[in-house]
């Protein structure tokens, strides 16, 4: 199971879920899973428009990606975000349509974008998604503090000069490219649940920003660990282990969480008591 | 005249069904979709689009009335999203993203299962745009019907619900079962988008759901007039999409129409995007806030909260 | 006044000059001029709806006004300025999020920096000092989103302190509060004003419980605003002027009561209709 081909599958692995427990820590905190739904979808709409033009799809992925990721904060700045979020989405799933209505043949390619195949991973893949998780995971270090803060006191970082609008920004195209990167491996649809169900579990553990966010990352790794596993040893898909793990651990998280919580563990205090 | 109709359209079948259809799933999402967009669920929306059809994929490959797919499908997603949700707007969004995940595995084992028995080609295509112009005519009847019933549904819950999504607090303390009506609703919610899934496809589930009661709410005082106008804009959007669907296949010379879904679409975010013009929204007497600093992500409402000892 | 070479001492800490804010044809801010001197503790005061929050925006920088200057210490209003703490209104924070109340105030400190990092042990200090200050240790590694609204605040003050600014500004820290709570956090305030040597700006729709503390008092209605001591500004001659209509001002044991007649129209009243005793 850990040779040949598989190596590959290992090591592309353990990339994605670095970045996706990194990324998905401020996904959960910021209440973005349905940006983080849309943006890959979305670009992959862009995947087929390139194929209709002759284009690498993947550079249709990108710049779709990158799209979806600014319309939905433009349009989420005025307006609710869960709508902005949503018109951008259909806009390019429509898109998406209009081009495959402009190609008399059928894709198989196209389709094998949504699921993606890490089994089938060659090592020539492995370098782009290295760069790319890298450069994610270091703009979120970067940012770090200002995404902190800008998620619990939006006014008080404002007051001290940081754009929240900016640094929303900067996450979705963060996301977008989380997403992207992973799509030809994972594929647009998987890789979002590994950026949930670990970082929604890790932050029931622990008080700690730095501890929930290591902890978003071990998930995350354990989790698609045991997808690879056992997809090689049953042949069903990747996606699916990731899936249902990860709904697991979302489970695991929210009980641990209840039981602090009545155990009065979640405020360091006895569960009565006067401020 | 000639030029905005081209040749046939009046007269043809499809046209007819897709005009009729169309219209009934317009009305439906857009009144159930007012509250949607109210309540901060568009993702859970959306979301049920794909999980319904999930359930319709499974139900046509192992020979099951795909309708009956889409609807449980649907249904029991609604249900383990509010079973596992939380009253915080974020956490339902992660409780939706939860079940969606799952459904898209499943998914993916189905296609899996699939291809290892019959070829797809197309099926999948089908099921994932859909095309309104290709859907069967005796569905109609069924579709209106459950339509029907959805609304009937969301009339008899209308009050509490209104009040329940305006402040959970109050609605409780008014003796209103929150969680209840809540659950209620999303199963509303799941049976709309199931219809409107395999009537017009997942696309413009989503979004006759959202836009045009966004749309609306933009631009009226009150949530009745919103869901008028919804329904107003909805079926105008979806006639004109239609129209122009059906007029572009003589555009290109490559006649190839454009799905109808992109006219739809199109049409319908162009809009929302007129609705949030300054000018538009003043005319319609609703006075901007000044631009908050507030970022874009949802707000938390309150989660009721132990107070201090007084 | 301020750029002549005179200490730091001398230059008011904020110098609001003419400020007007109108929105969609009408005027909610007209011609407001005040100032916080260094040390001072100001209470903002007006009915809801009548430009308090405008104002502090304003003065933060988050919205501009249609004229009028601000001057903080002296210099134009920057956007970046360190020398303002902000405690904003009804502020909300979830359960769910894996932050202590530690580490809220330490971002305080740095949470505009790039970058991760170790805190130093002197920033460590200085977080610990300003949660033994607002008597939050005890829930000092709790989450914040489990705290209660009065703890909450309690946090959000150290977050605004910790930098050290000269200026606190505070929405309606007040509204909602039971009375003791009230009493509790007005001296706390007055406490940290003196501890910290800074300025104090709070808004409130009643004044009374500020009386014991307040240095000076801007009193804001119809969009124009009185600023003064309580003593100067409190009084019917004045209060008449500034509502447009005539008005009576009641003392009693301590309290200050403002009476309008009975169907006076106009503007209202902070804290009521025609008459309450607090």
């Amino acid at each position: 199971m850990f040779s040949g081909f598989m190596a590959n599958a290992w090591e592309v692995g353990t990339i994605v879920a670095i970045v996706a427990g990194v990324v998905g820590f401020f996904v959960v905190l910021r209440g973005a899973a349905f940006p983080a739904h849309a943006i890959p979808n979305g670009a992959f709409a862009g995947a087929a428009g390139a194929n209709l033009i002759g284009v690498n799809p993947l550079v249709g992925l990108g710049v779709f990606s990158v799209l979806a990721a600014l319309g939905i904060g433009t349009l989420g700045r005025r307006g609710k975000a869960d709508v902005a979020t949503a018109l951008a989405l259909v806009m390019m799933l429509a898109l998406g349509a209009a081009f495959l209505s402009q190609s008399t043949q059928y894709e198989p390619e196209i389709f094998s974008l949504l699921f993606g195949e890490i089994l089938g991973v060659s090592t020539t893949e492995i370098l782009p998604v290295a760069v790319l998780g890298l450069v994610c995971v270091l703009v979120v270090g970067l940012l770090y503090r200002r995404l902190m803060i800008t998620s619990l006191v939006p006014e008080v970082a404002a007051a001290r000069g940081i754009s929240p609008y900016l640094i929303e920004l900067a996450f979705l195209l963060v996301v977008a490219c989380a997403t992207t990167m992973t799509v030809p491996v994972v594929g647009a649809l998987l890789v979002f649940s590994l950026m949930i169900g670990p970082p929604a579990a890790a932050r029931c553990l622990t008080d700690r920003p730095g501890l929930a966010m290591l902890g978003s990352v071990l998930i995350a790794l354990a989790t698609l660990w045991a997808a690879i596993a056992c997809s090689f040893e049953s042949n069903w898909p990747v996606g699916f282990f990731v899936a249902t793990f990860s709904a697991a651990w979302f489970g695991l998280g929210r009980g641990i969480a209840a039981v602090r919580q009545r155990r009065g563990l979640w405020s360091g205090r006895p569960a009565e008591s006067v401020a | 005249m000639h030029v905005l109709f081209e040749p046939g359209f009046f007269v043809s079948g499809p046209v007819h069904t897709a005009a009729v259809l169309g219209a009934v799933v317009a009305v439906v999402s857009a009144i159930v979709g007012v509250f949607t967009v109210m309540r901060s669920q568009s993702f859970a929306g959306h979301a049920l689009t794909d999980v319904a059809t999930t359930g319709g994929s499974g139900a046509f490959l192992v020979g099951l009335n795909p309708l009956a797919g889409f609807i449980g499908g649907g249904v029991i997603g609604a249900g383990a999203m509010d079973l596992i949700g939380v009253q915080r707007v974020r956490s339902r969004d992660l409780a939706t993203g939860i079940v969606l995940g799952v459904a898209t595995g499943l998914s993916a084992l189905l296609l899996y299962l699939d291809t290892t028995q019959h070829a797809t080609t197309g099926a999948t295509q089908q099921i994932l745009f859909g095309s309104i112009f290709t859907v069967d005519p005796s569905t109609v009847p069924v579709v209106i019907a459950l339509g029907a019933v959805t609304l009937a549904a969301i009339a008899v819950i209308s009050r509490p619900l209104l009040l329940s999504t305006a402040s959970p607090e109050i609605a409780a303390v008014a003796g209103i079962p929150v969680r209840l009506i809540g659950l209620l609703f999303m199963l509303a919610l799941a049976v709309a988008v199931a219809l409107s899934s395999i009537a017009i496809g997942s696309i413009l589930s989503t979004a006759l759901l959202i836009g045009p009661p966004a749309t609306a709410l933009r631009l009226s005082r009150s949530v009745h007039a919103a869901m008028i106008l919804a329904c107003a804009l909805g079926v105008a959007t979806t006639w004109l999409g239609i129209l122009l669907a059906y007029d572009s296949y003589y555009w290109v010379s490559s006649h190839q129409a454009l799905p109808v879904s992109f006219f739809i679409v199109a049409i319908t975010v162009v809009l929302y995007l007129l609705s949030g013009l300054p000018a538009v929204r003043r005319r319609a007497g609703r006075v901007d806030p000044p631009p908050t600093a507030a970022p874009m992500t949802p707000p938390v409402p309150a989660a009721p909260r132990r107070q201090a000892a007084r | 006044m301020g750029r002549d070479g005179s200490t730091a001492r001398e230059v008011p800490v904020l110098e609001v000059e003419n400020v007007s804010v109108a929105y969609s044809g009408r005027t909610i801010l007209d011609a407001v001029s005040f100032e916080v001197r260094a040390g001072e503790f100001t209470g903002l005061i007006g009915s809801n709806g009548v430009g308090k929050t405008t104002l502090l925006r304003v003065v933060l920088g988050l919205q501009r006004p249609g004229s009028g200057e601000v001057r903080v210490l002296g210099a134009p209003r920057v956007r970046r300025s360190r020398s303002l703490g902000y405690v904003p209104q009804k502020v909300v924070l979830d359960p769910d999020v894996p932050m202590r109340a530690r580490d809220l105030v330490a971002l305080g400190i740095d949470g505009h920096r790039f970058g991760v990092g170790r805190r130093s042990k002197h920033q460590r200090e200085r977080v610990d000092q300003m949660l033994h200050a607002v008597d939050a240790e005890r829930f000092a590694n709790s989450r914040v989103g489990s705290l209660s609204g009065g703890e909450q605040q309690r946090v959000l003050i150290a977050h605004a302190l910790v930098s050290q600014p000269k200026l606190l500004l505070l929405d309606e820290p007040l509204a909602n509060l039971d009375p003791k709570s009230v009493q509790e956090i007005v001296a706390l305030l007055h406490r940290l004003s003196t501890d910290q040597d800074v300025a104090i700006l709070l808004s409130a729709h009643e004044m009374n419980a500020l009386l014991p503390v307040m240095d000076r008092i801007v009193y804001l209605s119809g969009g124009r605003a009185a600023s003064g001591t309580t003593d100067e500004v409190v009084r019917p001659e004045v209060l008449t002027k500034l509502y447009g209509h005539h008005v009576d001002v009641l003392r009693l044991h301590g309290r200050v009561l403002v009476v309008a007649e009975p169907g006076a129209g106009g503007h209202d009243i902070p804290d009521h209709p025609p008459l309450t005793v607090v």
